[in-house]
């Protein structure tokens, strides 16, 4: 037997409520796993670092459209190497099958989108083709789509001049990603911004839903940003400049505040958790104040005796958080999986590293009270039941 | 008889309960040699319990000294005192306290995780120990699973195992029957004769007095003359 046998032997004293407060904590742990890996997504806003692209939408939301003639305006900021813009165009296959469809122009896109690995045959043929449509490889494998094959495609924002809103392009490119990250993104299609525009009734002309600007190697994304909102600030079309990842995540921003729903779930699951755990260490050491007692009496010093109580918290956090981090991990790759990549829940080193803070933390403040009381016994009070 | 094994000069003890103090020993002075076996008697609130306690290194005297094989103890601060306690003496209690959650082995154990023994070498001692109490195919039992006698000799190893060469023990035998209580105290006796381990044992139990040395009276907080 060693101390640490000791310790885990005296968390075993009571199985049922030990195994009862481990679930608990390891279902807290579990969630704040989960929601602390939402919540770094959510909150890694405003990250500038390392941009390569920014993205610029109307101010007021990305679904208002912008004029195509800021292209000029854009290209024109230091720092900006190349402009590109797309415009959604609310594809359905079949009856009820949404695609993330967007027309585009294919040469400037092909300039700013190094991550699309596709032959350049493949990108001559789709700016050279008025009806020409390119989608990514899991698109493609999901309908079993073929180069060279004509896809019918109805568009329930966008009917055609005569009414139709039946569309029909021709499979000119299939595009794969540089590498397992983008792979993951391959679920999407575009086609010629020049058809498009031809041929939608509304003659929504010379309009897009947002630019993306290429950096220059070396640029400030963030003095970039500033620029080109202020460039069109007090104009009819203000803009809101933000990074790639912002961007993507910005219409689930729309729904509240991530960041503060998730620290008030935290607040209310590890209070909680505070009680729960608190109430089983101040249970344990109340109910063996004399065995306590016989510990000093061999000769173990008071520091040791807050040293076994402190030891049990820690262990029964530890335990419970590992566990409940390691079942978030999973969890997270379950859901990344089972949504093809779209949602992407990590647990990263930050969320780690703050799992590890709480488990210190909790265990100090379940563990210091109760080993405080342990540490202040006398021996001869307690032996005597006083 | 040698040098004694306990000296005890003067020693006063009071309690406080707020306000109000209570004296339980007034300049109680007494001296037990080397391998003594005393057997201390006396009523209920008498001050056995708590001039044990003091002999043990447990609890501190409000004034006088106590030195213990060699040792001022009145004078040790409390962690001194705890590290003296794991060397030098061994406690045995009416109630065993054992600890539930551990085996017997792994009760006759804990004192030496104190020590710098290898696991290998506790293990040993361990088996020495359970073996001197009678107790070597019980190694792997949990307290509850072992008689009131049984347990007593768990806690007699647990006392034994670090080597100390002064043994107390508050009423060993008052939870046990008669025939039992006379196996215990057998055993004690045989510590004493055998290993020269100095032994004080607080009784209500005459008979049980009878297998030690001698006898002391308190009464009141005072030794009373003894007999011979
Ligand atoms: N911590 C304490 N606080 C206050 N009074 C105490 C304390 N410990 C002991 N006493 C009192 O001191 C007196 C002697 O107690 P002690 O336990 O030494 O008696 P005892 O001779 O062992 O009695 P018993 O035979 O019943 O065990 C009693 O009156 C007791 O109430
Ligand atoms: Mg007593």
């Amino acid at each position: 037997m060693t101390r640490t046998g000791f310790v885990v032997a005296n968390l075993f004293r009571k199985r049922t409520r030990t195994i009862l407060t481990l679930l608990s904590v390891i279902m807290a742990f579990l969630l704040f796993g989960l929601l602390q890996s939402v919540n770094t997504v959510f909150s890694s806003g405003a990250d500038f670092v390392g941009a390569t692209r920014l993205f610029v939408q109307a101010r007021v939301s990305f679904t208002t459209p912008l004029p195509r003639s800021m292209v000029p305006k854009l290209e024109a900021i230091p720092g900006v190497a190349r402009v590109a813009y797309q415009q959604w165009f609310g594809g359905v296959w079949q009856t009820n099958t949404p695609l993330i469809m967007f027309a585009l122009d294919p040469q400037r896109y092909h300039d700013v989108y190094a991550e699309w690995k596709m032959p350049e045959a493949q990108w001559q043929a789709f700016e050279q083709t008025r009806t020409g449509l390119i989608v990514g490889r899991q698109l493609a494998n999901q309908h079993g789509w073929k180069l060279g094959q004509k896809i019918p495609i109805s568009s329930n924002i966008w009917p055609q001049k005569n009414g139709s809103k039946a569309w029909e392009f021709d499979l000119v490119g299939i595009f794969d990603g540089k590498d397992e990250d983008w792979q993951k993104r391959t679920n999407l299609a575009f086609i010629q911004q020049d058809y498009f525009d031809e041929a939608n009734q509304f003659g929504l002309k010379g309009r897009t839903n947002f630019f993306i600007l290429k950096l220059a190697p070396g640029a400030d994304a963030q003095a970039v940003s500033k620029t080109v909102d202020a460039m069109f600030e007090n104009s009819p079309d203000e803009t809101k400049t933000q990074t790639e990842k912002d961007f993507n995540i910005s219409f689930v921003k729309q729904i509240g505040d991530i960041g503060l729903i998730v620290r008030w779930i935290l607040f209310a699951v590890f209070f909680t958790l505070l009680l729960v755990v608190g109430n089983t260490m101040a249970q344990s050491v109340r109910e063996r104040i004399p065995e306590l007692a016989v510990l000093k009496t061999l000769g173990f010093s008071d520091g040791s005796v807050f040293g076994f109580v402190l030891a049990e918290a820690f262990a029964l956090v530890l335990a419970g958080g590992l566990i409940g981090l390691a079942l978030a991990s999973l969890a997270g790759a379950m859901v990344e999986k089972a949504t093809g990549g779209q949602f992407l829940l990590r647990l990263d080193a930050s969320v780690w590293l703050l799992g590890v803070l709480a488990i210190v933390l909790m265990s100090l403040a379940v563990g210091l009270l109760p080993g405080l009381r342990a540490r202040r016994l006398e021996i001869v009070d307690a032996l005597a039941g006083r | 008889m040698s040098e004694p094994m306990v000296k005890v000069h003067n020693v006063t003890k009071v309690y406080e309960r707020g306000k109000q103090k209570i004296e339980v020993l007034h300049g109680l002075t007494l001296e037990i040699p080397k391998g003594d076996f005393v057997a201390l008697m006396g009523p209920s609130g008498s001050g056995k319990t708590t001039l044990l306690n003091l002999i043990g290194g447990l609890d501190k005297p409000t004034s006088g000294e106590i030195t213990v094989g060699g040792n001022r103890i009145d004078q040790l601060g409390s962690g001194q005192l705890a590290n003296w306690r794991a060397h030098n003496v061994g406690f045995v209690f009416q109630f065993y306290n054992l600890m539930p959650v551990l085996t017997a082995e792994g009760n006759v154990e804990l004192p030496l995780l104190l020590t710098r023994l290898s696991a290998a070498q506790r293990r040993k001692n361990v088996a020495v120990a359970l073996e001197v109490v009678g107790l070597g195919d019980r190694a792997k039992h949990k307290p509850r699973e072992l008689s009131g006698g049984q347990e007593q000799r768990v806690a007699i190893a647990r006392a034994l195992v670090s080597d100390p060469q002064l043994l107390v023990c508050d009423e060993p035998t008052g939870d046990l029957d008669r025939k039992t209580a006379d196996e215990i105290l057998g055993l004690l006796q045989v510590l004493n004769r055998e290993h020269g381990k100095t032994i004080v044992i607080v009784t209500h139990d005459p008979k049980a007095a009878e297998f030690a040395r001698r006898t002391l009276h308190l009464e009141k907080g005072q030794l009373l003359e003894q007999a011979a």
